[in-house]
C-alpha cells in the first residue's frame, strides 16, 4: 500500500493556496451551519410501513431503532403525525419495544391531557397486539391514567385488560393484579418504585440504557414532590 | 506447496494473494471499527433497547460491507485482468475455460468467506455463539452469491460502472422485492388492468431474483435463531442461485471469443 511520491514542495503552490482555502470555507461554513435546528423544527409526515420496509432494505430491526432515535430529535412533534410513525415503526419490527416504551414514558408524560391520552390510547391499542412482551407499557399507562390524568374508571379499564390479557408465566403476577394496585391509596412516587423494583426482579428491566432513564425519572418524580414542602 | 496443488486451487489461491496484497485486511478492519464506534455513538441517545441497537447496527453495517467489498473486490480485480491482457495469457495455458472460471470463483467465494469470518467475530459481544456461527455461515453464502454475481457481470460488461452497478442493482432489487411485492398488491392498489399488469410483472422480476429477504438476518441476532428448515431452506436457495450465476457466466465465458 505504499507509493513513491514527490516532496510537498513539488506541488504549485497555487494548488496549496487553493487546497488550503477551499478547506477553511469549508469549516466556516459547517460551523456557521445549524444542524440541530432543521432537525427539529417540524416532524414530517411518517411514511407508511411499506416505505419503511423498503427503504430499510431489509434490515427491519436496524432501520426501527435508527428511526426510532430519529424521532426523538424532534422536541415538539405534532401527536398526530407522531402516532403515524409510531405505528409505521411498529409494524417494520413488531417485536420491538422501542415505540410502545417512547408512547408511554415519554410521549404520554405530558401536562397536556389530549396528547398524554392519544398515547395512552396507542399503548393500549398495540397491548392486546402481543399482550404477553407489551405488559409492561400498559401497566405503565394505567398509572399515568391514575395519577396524571386522574382517570380511574381508564386506569380500571388498562388494569382489567392486563389482567384478562396478560396471562403469560412470563407476567408477574402484581401486573396481573394491577386493579387492586391502582385501586391502593398510593401516591405516584410509591407505585412508580414498586413497578420499577418489580420489573428489575421479574428480569423485564435489563437494558442499561432504559435503566439510566427510569432511574431519572424517578429523581424527577421525588424533585417533584418534595418541592411542595420546601 | 502450491506446485502440487490442482490447477483451479492454485487460481483460487492467487486470488486470495492479491487480496491480501491489495490491502483488503485493512478495509476490513477498518469496517469493523467505524460500525462498532456508530452503533456505540448511537447507542448512546437509545432510551432502551440500547444493546438491541447497538448488535442490529452493527449486523446491518457489516453484512452491507460485506457485500459492497466482495463486489468491489471481483469487479476491480476481474476487470484489471482482462485489460492488462491477463485473462488471455491464463487461456494459452493448458486449462480448460471451466477450470480457468471457476478457480477464479472458488477463489472469490474463498474471500468472501473469510470477510464474513471477520465480520461476525464482533457480533459475539451481543449474541450467543452459535447465533454468530449462524450468522456468520449465511453471510458466507450472501457474499459467495454476490461474488457469482460480481464476476459473472464484470466478465459480461467489460467495464467498471456498468458491472458494479449491475451487481448492486441485482442485489439491493433482491433485497427489497418483498416491500415492492407488498406494495404493489397492497390494499390501496387501484383494481385496475393497469394495476394488476404491474403486480403480475414484480410478480415475474421477483422469481429471477435471489431469496435474500431470508438471509442473514439481523433478528436471529436480536430475537431468535431461526428454525432449522426456514435456514436451511434460505441458504439452499442462496447456493441455488450461486449455481445458476455460476452457469450463466461459463456460458458466456465458453462463448467468448478471446
Amino acid at each position: 500500500m505504499s507509493r513513491d511520491v514527490r516532496p510537498v514542495g513539488a506541488v504549485p503552490a497555487c494548488v496549496l493556496a487553493l487546497l488550503g482555502l477551499s478547506l477553511a470555507a469549508q469549516i466556516v461554513l459547517q460551523i456557521t451551519r445549524d444542524a440541530g435546528t432543521e432537525a427539529a423544527a417540524q416532524l414530517p409526515p411518517a411514511p407508511g410501513p411499506d416505505a419503511l420496509r423498503l427503504a430499510s432494505f431489509g434490515e427491519p430491526e436496524a432501520a426501527a431503532r435508527l428511526a426510532m432515535v430519529h424521532l426523538q430529535a424532534y422536541r415538539d412533534p405534532g401527536y398526530p403525525r407522531l402516532v403515524d410513525w409510531l405505528e409505521s415503526i411498529l409494524a417494520l419490527d413488531p417485536r420491538s419495544q422501542y415505540p410502545l416504551f417512547s408512547a408511554a414514558r415519554v410521549y404520554a408524560e405530558t401536562a397536556d391531557a389530549a396528547r398524554s391520552r392519544t398515547m395512552l390510547d396507542f399503548v393500549h391499542r398495540h397491548f392486546l397486539g402481543d399482550p404477553q412482551h407489551r405488559w409492561p407499557w400498559l401497566a405503565h399507562a394505567a398509572l399515568l391514567a391514575k395519577h396524571r390524568l386522574k382517570d380511574l374508571p381508564l386506569a380500571r379499564r388498562y388494569a382489567q385488560a392486563l389482567e384478562r390479557h396478560a396471562t403469560g408465566a412470563d407476567v408477574p403476577p402484581w401486573a396481573r393484579q394491577m386493579e387492586i394496585f391502582i385501586l391502593e391509596d398510593m401516591n405516584e412516587l410509591e407505585a412508580a418504585r414498586i413497578m420499577i423494583a418489580g420489573l428489575l426482579e421479574s428480569g423485564t428491566l435489563t437494558d442499561p440504557a432504559e435503566m439510566r432513564f427510569l432511574k431519572q425519572k424517578l429523581e424527577e418524580l421525588e424533585a417533584r414532590r418534595a418541592a411542595p414542602r420546601r | 506447496m502450491p506446485a502440487a496443488l490442482p490447477p483451479s486451487l492454485v487460481l483460487a489461491r492467487s486470488v486470495l494473494l492479491e487480496a491480501r496484497r491489495g490491502g483488503l485486511p485493512w478495509l476490513l478492519v477498518a469496517s469493523v471499527v467505524l460500525a462498532v464506534s456508530l452503533a456505540a455513538f448511537v447507542s448512546q441517545v437509545a432510551l432502551t433497547e440500547s444493546l438491541a441497537l447497538q448488535a442490529a447496527v452493527v449486523a446491518a453495517l457489516l453484512r452491507a460491507c460485506a457485500v459492497f467489498i466482495v463486489a468491489a473486490q471481483i469487479t476491480s480485480s476481474t476487470l484489471r485482468e482482462l485489460q492488462d491482457k491477463g485473462l488471455e495469457l491464463m487461456l494459452s495455458l493448458p486449462l480448460s475455460r471451466t477450470t480457468q472460471y471457476l478457480g477464479r470463483l472458488a477463489g472469490f467465494i474463498a474471500c468472501g468467506a473469510l470477510i464474513a469470518l471477520v465480520f461476525a467475530l464482533p457480533l459475539l459481544l451481543w449474541a450467543a455463539p452459535a447465533v454468530v456461527a449462524l450468522w456468520g455461515a449465511s453471510l458466507a453464502c450472501e457474499t459467495a452469491l454476490v461474488a457469482a454475481a460480481a464476476l459473472f457481470f464484470a466478465m459480461t460488461l467489460g467495464q467498471f460502472v456498468p458491472a458494479i452497478a449491475s451487481t448492486a442493482g441485482l442485489y439491493l432489487l433482491a433485497r427489497s422485492i418483498g416491500a415492492i411485492q407488498a406494495i404493489a398488491g397492497g390494499p390501496l392498489a387501484e383494481p385496475s388492468l393497469a394495476s394488476r399488469a404491474a403486480q403480475h410483472a414484480v410478480d415475474a422480476v421477483a422469481l429471477l431474483l435471489p431469496p435474500l429477504e431470508n438471509l442473514t438476518r439481523t433478528a436471529w441476532l436480536l430475537y431468535e435463531a431461526p428454525g432449522a428448515g426456514a435456514y436451511a431452506l434460505a441458504i439452499g436457495g442462496a447456493l441455488l442461485y450461486t449455481v445458476v450465476l455460476a452457469a450463466a457466466g461459463l456460458f458466456d465465458f465458453h462463448r467468448r471469443n478471446l
